[in-house]
């Protein structure tokens, strides 16, 4: 019995060891293959050169004109899913009627569900045109698109977990405030919102990691030219969409351009990594604040 | 409608629902201005809801409902006319839990100007330095205004929220069993207050401390069971109670 009870823990704990294993043999090959990039090349032409042109001729490699992209791209859908989102969980949270409410959830948490893939075709097919009618000038790629369409497949994200926080405020706070004659806006914004703040702002790191992270919209409908810009109308290139269009292509293995996807993707995951780190902090700190 | 002259609040045959429960029945009531009313009872005799439906803070319960006028300033509070929010400054309220906003002494003091948009600096000292006195904190945090109210003692931050209400300038101060949370040293420290603010405020308070109710109040009403059973001096409800039920309660036979 004994026996049997060891080699069932045995089984599972080997099962939560592929996760472990997984995330480590990721880094290793990151750090390896990133390690024989900047052999070659060096970090400061990596991070002061202006254009990223690997596959051609000319190659320079200044991963700034891939980050910029992917920090046009992530600004505007912050734009539109940290408002949008804090104001969805507050109507949610404090004015919304129950039937209402058991109705808008569920359609929130759809736009969740729909695949990315569909909403990168709606940005370049629906939003691009329409944008068109306000920015003539507009090409048929661009980051203001796909961030406008990004942000919005976010704020599920921020509302959710804002109204998590919302609701985590006690009882006794709200009636506070009303008790003093304060009105549903007056309570949701001066006390609400600031004693929720933590987790609010858990929310937004998250919302921001993922839309760092986000590849399908920003490579169907933001374009794949490199720019050093802040231009929101004009084709760019996310570092997510290069690394998607050298995997597909046809470069050889073990040459610097294969190389690059990894110096690019190294780049990607120490943001993402920083960013869950800082949310994790403020959570514990939150955590703290209502023992 | 109108209160007789010395009454603050007037309530007549109030019934409240809770869906199909009824939990207060046919009370009639007439609290006079500047006395300390105590409501005691047992637990779920309806003394709470009651308290609550002087300032509407029932209105976020959806099965709450009431018939019968509960009359203050002239006014029935449920009628259509009135709005809740200047119900609730001058009928302010301390809850049975100290719950100060998670910002500084400062801030919660002045929290009831500033959403009347009251951002004059001086003025805005002037009064959390008057409520503070008032409601004997001041000495205590005079220098740490700038602190988180959470850093205070659970009787400091009860009498950080009586100083809050103060700074609403209510005429009446609903008060929900508030030093039920609190160790005796603060308890005498409210019910000190209670007798001070007396002068200024019409106070009704619930509680479940018989000493207390008979230490504070003027006048007390016995709840059973969603009955008002009797309202009377304190001393002699206490003394010489006309009901056989409130002689059981006082002498300690349930409860």
């Amino acid at each position: 019995m004994k026996i049997k009870e060891k080699i069932i823990e045995m089984l599972l704990g080997f099962c939560a060891f592929i996760t472990v294993l997984t995330t480590f043999g990721i880094v290793y090959i990151l750090f390896s293959e990133s390690y024989r990039f900047f052999k070659e090349v060096s970090i400061v032409r990596f991070i002061t050169d202006k254009e990223w042109t690997p596959l051609f001729a000319d190659k320079q490699y200044g991963i700034m004109a891939l980050l910029s992209g992917t920090l046009l791209t992530s600004a505007i859908a912050m734009v539109v899913a940290l408002p949008l989102g804090i104001i969805i969980a507050v109507y949610l949270n404090e004015y919304a009627h129950k039937t209402v409410r058991n109705y808008l959830k569920p359609v929130l948490e759809i736009l969740a569900a729909i695949p990315t893939v569909v909403y990168g075709f709606f940005a370049l097919m629906v939003v691009t045109p329409f944008l068109k009618l306000l920015f003539p000038e507009i090409s048929g790629f661009n980051a203001l698109s796909a961030g406008l369409v990004m942000g919005v497949m976010i704020i599920p994200l921020v509302s959710s977990l804002s109204e998590d926080a919302l609701y985590a405020v006690p009882k006794s706070l709200r009636e506070a405030s009303y008790g003093m004659g304060a009105t549903k806006f007056q309570t949701s914004f001066r006390v609400l919102v600031p004693a929720a703040s933590s987790g609010i702002i858990v929310s937004f790191i998250l919302a921001i990691s993922r839309a760092v992270g986000e590849t399908m919209i920003v490579a169907i409908a933001a374009g794949q030219q490199p720019r050093l810009t802040a231009n929101p109308l004009v084709p760019i290139e996310t570092i997510t969409t290069y690394i998607v269009q050298v995997s597909s292509g046809d470069v050889v293995n073990g040459s610097v351009e294969y190389r690059t996807i990894f110096a690019a993707g190294i780049t990607l995951f120490i943001f993402t990594f920083l960013l869950n780190n800082v949310s994790h902090f403020v959570r514990k700190r939150f955590k703290q604040q209502y023992e | 409608m109108t209160n007789e002259k010395n009454i603050a609040i007037e309530a007549k045959n109030v019934n409240v629902y809770y869906g199909t429960k009824h939990v207060l029945k046919d009370i009639n009531i007439a609290i006079e201005k500047n006395s300390v009313v105590a409501f005691i009872g047992p637990s779920g005799c309806g003394k709470s809801t009651f308290i609550r439906c002087f300032n509407r803070m029932n209105d976020f319960i959806e099965s709450f409902r009431k018939e019968g006028d509960i009359i203050i300033n002239n006014k029935e509070i449920y009628d259509r006319s009135i709005q809740v929010e200047e119900l609730r400054k001058e009928v302010g309220m301390v809850f049975q839990k100290p719950n100060p906003f998670p910002k500084t002494i400062f801030e919660n003091v002045v929290y009831g100007l500033r959403i009347q948009g009251e951002n004059n600096k001086k003025t805005l000292r002037e009064t959390a330095e008057k409520c503070l006195r008032d409601a004997a904190l001041w000495d205590e945090v005079k220098d740490d205004l700038n602190k988180s109210a959470l850093e205070l003692s659970g009787g400091q931050q009860q009498r950080l929220c009586i100083a809050r209400t103060l700074a609403v300038k209510p005429s009446i101060i609903l008060m929900d069993e508030p030093a039920s949370a609190l160790d005796p040293i603060s308890t005498s420290k409210i019910e000190d207050l209670i007798t001070v603010l007396k002068k200024d405020y019409t106070i009704v308070i619930v509680t479940h401390n018989m000493q207390q109710a008979a230490r504070v109040s003027d006048k007390t009403a016995f709840f059973y069971l969603g009955d008002m059973v009797e309202f009377e001096k304190t001393q002699t409800l206490f003394t010489n109670p006309q009901k056989e039920l409130t002689q059981n309660y006082i002498t300690g036979r349930f409860g």
